[in-house]
């Protein structure tokens, strides 16, 4: 179960605006979901390791060489404000 | 003679390297199609044949891209509002190297908005229609990768599968979809949903093109640290016989779950892989039932992680105008739609202070026991078959009011993503006129031996594509 709290707090973790519509629909829809998530509960897992990744790789290195980068009028091409030097956004404190 | 149209995508590659096609007449022809699409299949549609494609093993022949990969200077939103009009800088490692091999990009297709969908529904563009029956979805999220092949408005497509992506769609559209080892094929510039589970792969009119298109994606990448390339080339698959092949049926994705019609024509299968030479038997996965709840915790938390990029900063849509946090929360507000804001909560959730353990913590130890199951199971048998899907291609608006519904149209192949081993759909047959997919799966890297699993039980089962292209 979650309630409308929760998913109130979930939503400013994720930097999300929710509409009071969508608080109700959501407060249901993961409280049925996550119903249906528990069921892992009960397994026993204990002892077992956990996968980060399902090939076995270790130490995947490269040679250390200098490689040129997006020009910077390319990789400030798509943002929606630049000043031409960087992305340009409000103050977080305003 | 028979039209172009009649040619699967190897068979046109070969042509045009014979002479006996003109690469110019084969591009007209499927972008003719493609610009005339009444599915909604595609977001983005090429005007001409890009200039300079190398004369390589694919011919000339056109592929359509799913519009999640970054493709440089051509609109790639991964069917979100958010990216809306966004143009690369780069294109991904896949595309590029098919473009290579001699595969000119035909367009961009329709999807889930960032993979996130088995219908299609939550593309940020419009649903796309099923062409075998167009008050029926596709399936998703390739679903109009899928669409595009099935209905002959491409020769071939790629798309992404994290949890079957790729395969659901085939399956419901009667086409072949092949999701590879994970990491056998690079990530860059696919983007990103679930980073430990996306892989793409080949969406096809046969075997031998997926094949085909396989060879040419596969291979280790600098710029994707998990790519790891195939340790052996991949063949054309040549199998007539199953002869000495073992195949395991696990009652547990098999049972009660499953559409009358799918389970006729996977009982159906099953008979013909006997009559092909192989053996049948039972094989247990114990732990696939808890698949689906793993996944939605895994999928999800990476996701939520992943999509935290989407800020209005560096690219796509930005909205608001106080605060820097007012930005950032009201251009995803706008930007992302229902099932995205869905998923980001139930990620975010999972991974926060107090939930970490419970929730992401034990789907990935029960993603650990998912593996292990085919690990064992594999010492038994060599391939594993499932139908593809519990049911076939659903209506339009079905499944969109009850999420958890949705999400267990995906039971059959979430756990052949959770153990990252090779997985392809083959139409095996229709019910009700409408086509169902087989599963065929095999351990990592074990692509040339399914592919050529798949390609026997093709020619035996005779499925005729040909309806759903007009």
């Amino acid at each position: 179960m979650i309630d409308r709290e929760q998913v109130l707090h979930v939503a400013r973790l994720a930097r999300l605006r929710l509409s009071e519509e969508e608080i109700e629909h959501l407060t249901g829809e993961l409280s049925s979901i996550l119903d249906h998530i528990e069921k892992i509960g009960q397994l026993d897992l204990a002892g077992v390791e956990p996968t980060s990744h399902v090939v076995a790789l270790e130490n995947v290195l490269r040679p250390d060489e200098p490689v040129p980068s997006l020009p910077r009028e390319t990789a400030l091409g798509q943002a929606p404000d630049t000043d031409g030097v960087g992305f340009r956004v409000p103050s977080p404190g305003a | 003679m028979s039209s172009v149209l009649d040619l699967t995508a190897a068979q046109a590659a070969e042509r045009v390297r014979a002479g006996e096609l003109s690469a110019s007449e084969l591009w007209q022809t499927y972008r003719d199609r493609a610009a005339a699409d009444e599915l909604n299949a595609f977001l983005w549609v090429a005007d001409e044949a890009p200039a300079d494609v190398p004369d390589g093993p694919l011919g000339g022949v056109p592929l359509a891209v799913k519009d999640l990969f970054c493709t440089q200077g051509i609109p790639s939103a991964a069917a979100s509002r958010i990216l809306e009009g966004y143009r690369p800088p780069y294109t991904a490692t896949a595309v590029e190297r098919l473009t290579a091999a001699g595969a000119p990009m035909l367009g961009k297709t329709n999807m889930d908005e960032f993979a996130m969908g088995s219908s299609n529904e939550n593309s940020g563009f419009g649903a796309v229609a099923n062409p075998w029956d167009r008050g029926r979805v596709p399936g998703g999220s390739s679903g109009g990768s899928a669409a595009a092949v099935a209905a002959g408005l491409a020769p071939w497509a790629i798309g992404t599968d994290t949890g079957g992506s790729i395969r659901q769609p085939a399956a419901l559209c009667g086409i072949v979809g092949l999701k590879p080892t994970y990491g056998s094929i690079s990530r860059y510039g696919m983007i990103a949903f679930a980073s430990s589970l996306d892989q793409a792969g080949p969406l096809t009119r046969d075997v031998t093109d997926a094949a085909l298109l396989l060879r040419h994606m596969v291979g280790r990448d600098p710029h994707d640290s998990t790519s790891t390339g195939h340790p052996e080339e991949v063949q054309l698959p040549s199998a007539e016989r199953l002869d000495g092949v073992r195949f395991g049926v696990p009652p547990e994705l098999t049972g009660d779950g499953l559409e009358p019609g799918v389970r006729e024509v996977f009982d159906a299968t099953l008979k013909q892989i006997e009559e092909l030479g192989g053996t049948v038997t039972e094989v247990a996965l114990p732990h696939s039932g808890h698949a689906i709840s793993a996944y939605y915790v895994i999928a999800p938390a990476e996701a939520s992680a992943n999509l935290a990029r989407f800020d209005g900063v560096r690219y796509g849509r930005r909205a608001g105008n106080g605060d820097l946090l007012s930005l950032y929360e009201q251009t995803r507000e706008e930007g992302f739609g229902p099932e995205v804001k869905r998923r980001i909560m139930l990620g975010t959730y999972a991974l926060s202070s107090g939930y970490y353990d419970a929730y992401y913590g034990s789907a990935q130890r029960v993603r650990t026991k998912i593996a292990d199951d085919f690990r064992a199971a594999f010492e038994s048998v060599d391939v594993i078959v499932t139908p593809t899907s519990p049911t076939v291609a659903f209506e339009l608006g079905e499944r969109t009011a009850d999420p958890l519904a949705m999400y267990l149209s995906d039971v059959l192949t979430v756990p052949m993503s959770l153990a990252g081993i090779p997985a392809i759909s083959i139409p095996g047959g229709l019910a009700d006129g409408l086509p169902v997919g087989i599963q065929l799966a095999g351990p990592a890297f074990s692509e040339n031996k399914i592919l050529d699993a798949a390609y026997a039980l093709e020619r035996s089962s005779g499925f005729d594509g040909s309806p759903a292209r007009g």
